[in-house]
């Protein structure tokens, strides 16, 4: 009975946060960019490369995330700070973690629309040539686990202003630094024995295994383990209000 | 119904509230007055669970909220000093979120939400966006959402500044209303609105309380309920000593001047005595010539001064 009103209570505020999205042009605004750039990109390479594969999109993708995954969380909490309705918020009888997970998931499940509305892509691939759907599969997924990170990254740093500007650069700047340090190029210039510690840390290279349609459990965990962290920040930063 | 004690809160070295204990009983308006950064919406942010306090306990119809915050939240509604609104929910929408989150059973949803539109005069602008709301009826709606679960505690914070009289005299009537069957904490600095409203009254300044009981019970407290004005033509140092000396006076001030023998003097007398009859037999006795003469009552704002000063 606890445990199915603790479930319920998230929902009704998961609700809230996605409705949220739709009630203001941001989530349009969004959708618009994500399927504008992600198509022109995927076209451009379909034609120029003619190869029938949406490798090269899914390769594109933390990009196009890295700019839109900040967009989606700048407000989240930075919002309810300026205009005060977090005292309303967190004054209802819910617990912070109920709170931060809500959002968390509200902002999942956007991103989630956003890229069930590119699976014109595949399906496109699909019509005009030979498609593995494993792959397919696999790059959603890795998506999802990248795109998650990001937001739980952008949660935690839009909890510690009240300004979306600032919430939404300085979650780009994170972003870009987590996901970079796995990078080939990066991982070239540092010297040998840091390098394979960069390349796990870093959020890319384990999307590059997953999107390849090999889902390993390393990757997995790791992408659990860094949503998880920065959702316990978060928590953490919430609970601390009085003290400031 | 509210047990509050030795309540502290510090921000750095700096004590906003100063070892506070007071409790409310079932039932009871308590106003909270002070003078602004006194510490009232302290007070209210640590009952309601949004801050921590430093030291101290509060407890909410039995509860001690640092143990099991979830539970007094349930109990209490809250309305904030700036009203805080999702502006971006349509206020039927907004309230049946609240009534939601605030798990309320899903068949008596539509008819809570209809009765506080009601009560709080909201049908009108059911359907319309917060962000378009007046001032009026945000403060409507806030109040809306901090009773639609029927709470036992109602904290309002300042809940008719901004508003124009009318609107002021609706949202008391409604306090007023709600007062009737619940527990109720509302701060203000308009003093005539704690006359109207409250049981009784806590005076805070500084962090510490000054003062607290009814009404009447302060301003008896403060001193004597009366003082006299009197205007009178005459030389300033032979008036001040010879009313000064007169039985029954307790202090002799000079409020004003309007000409270079005509003072305004304020007479506070020793406790329920009529001194006016004898003032102004003395005072024409004395060859002067009495220019105003009034009486007036120490109103709860001279009580607020008094104690806030």
């Amino acid at each position: 009975m606890q445990k199915t009103i603790y479930i319920k209570t998230i929902y009704i505020l998961f609700k809230k946060e996605l409705m949220s999205y739709f009630n203001s042009p941001i989530a349009y605004i969004f959708i618009g960019v994500f399927l504008v750039a992600g198509n022109w990109l995927f076209f451009n390479s379909f034609f120029l490369v003619g190869q029938a594969s949406v490798r090269n999109y899914f390769s594109l993708l933390p990009w196009i995330f890295l700019f839109l995954a900040p967009a989606l969380t700048m407000r989240l909490w930075a919002e309810e700070k300026k205009t005060g309705t977090i005292e309303f918020l967190l004054t209802l009888p819910i617990s912070d973690w109920q709170a931060v997970l809500a959002k968390f998931i509200g902002s999942l499940a956007f991103m989630f629309i956003a890229l069930l509305l590119t699976i014109t892509l595949p399906l496109t691939v699909f019509f005009l040539g030979n498609i593995d759907w494993g792959t397919v599969v696999g790059s959603y997924l890795g998506a999802l686990f990248l795109g998650g990170s990001y937001l739980a990254l952008g949660l935690f740093i839009s909890s510690l202003t009240k300004n979306q500007i600032i919430a939404f650069v300085l979650a780009l700047i994170a972003s870009f630094a987590i996901f970079i340090i796995g990078a080939e190029f990066v991982l070239m210039s540092v010297p040998q024995f840091i390098a394979p510690i960069m390349k796990f840390l870093g959020l890319g290279s384990h999307f590059y295994n997953i999107a390849k349609g090999v889902i390993d459990t390393k990757d997995i965990i790791y992408y659990s383990s860094f949503i998880f962290l920065f959702l316990w920040l978060n928590a953490r930063v919430i609970e601390n209000r009085g003290w400031k | 119904m509210i047990e509050i004690k030795n309540l502290t809160k510090k921000i750095g070295k700096n004590a906003i509230l100063d070892n506070i204990s007071f409790s409310v009983k079932k039932g009871e308006i308590l106003g909270f007055l002070g003078p602004n950064g006194a510490g009232k919406t302290t007070t209210m942010k640590i009952i309601t669970s949004f801050w921590l306090p430093t030291s101290g306990r509060v407890e909410i119809g039995g509860i001690n909220i640092a143990e099991n915050s979830l539970e007094t939240r349930m109990k209490i509604g809250y309305l904030p000093e700036t009203v805080p609104l999702y502006d971006d929910m349509k206020v039927y929408e907004y309230l049946k979120f609240v009534a939601e989150i605030r798990n309320i059973p899903q068949n008596k949803i539509k008819s809570r939400i209809k009765s506080v539109i009601e009560s709080c005069g909201l049908t009108s602008v059911s359907r319309q966006p917060i962000d378009e709301l007046s001032k009026g009826y945000r403060q409507r709606v806030g109040l809306a959402q901090a009773i639609i679960h029927n709470p036992d505690v109602l904290i309002l914070d300042e809940p008719t500044t901004g508003l124009d009289p009318n609107q002021i005299m609706e949202i008391r009537d409604l306090i007023k209303k709600i007062g009737e069957k619940k527990t109720i904490i509302f701060s203000t600095h308009i003093l005539s609105e704690v006359k109207a409203v409250c049981d009784r009254v806590i005076i805070i300044n500084g962090g510490k309380i000054a003062g607290q009981g009814t009404p009447e019970e302060l301003i008896k407290k403060t001193g004597s309920s009366e003082l006299i004005y009197v205007k009178i033509k005459g030389g300033k140092e032979d008036v001040s000593r010879k009313l000064g000396e007169m039985a029954g006076v307790k202090k002799i001030e000079i409020k004003d001047k309007e000409a270079d023998d005509i003072y305004g003097y304020e007479i506070e007398p020793e406790s329920e005595v009529d001194l006016r009859e004898n003032l102004s037999k003395i005072i024409l006795a004395s060859g002067w010539s009495i220019l105003e003469f009034n009486k007036k009552s120490i109103s709860l704002e001279d009580v607020f001064r008094e104690l806030t000063k």
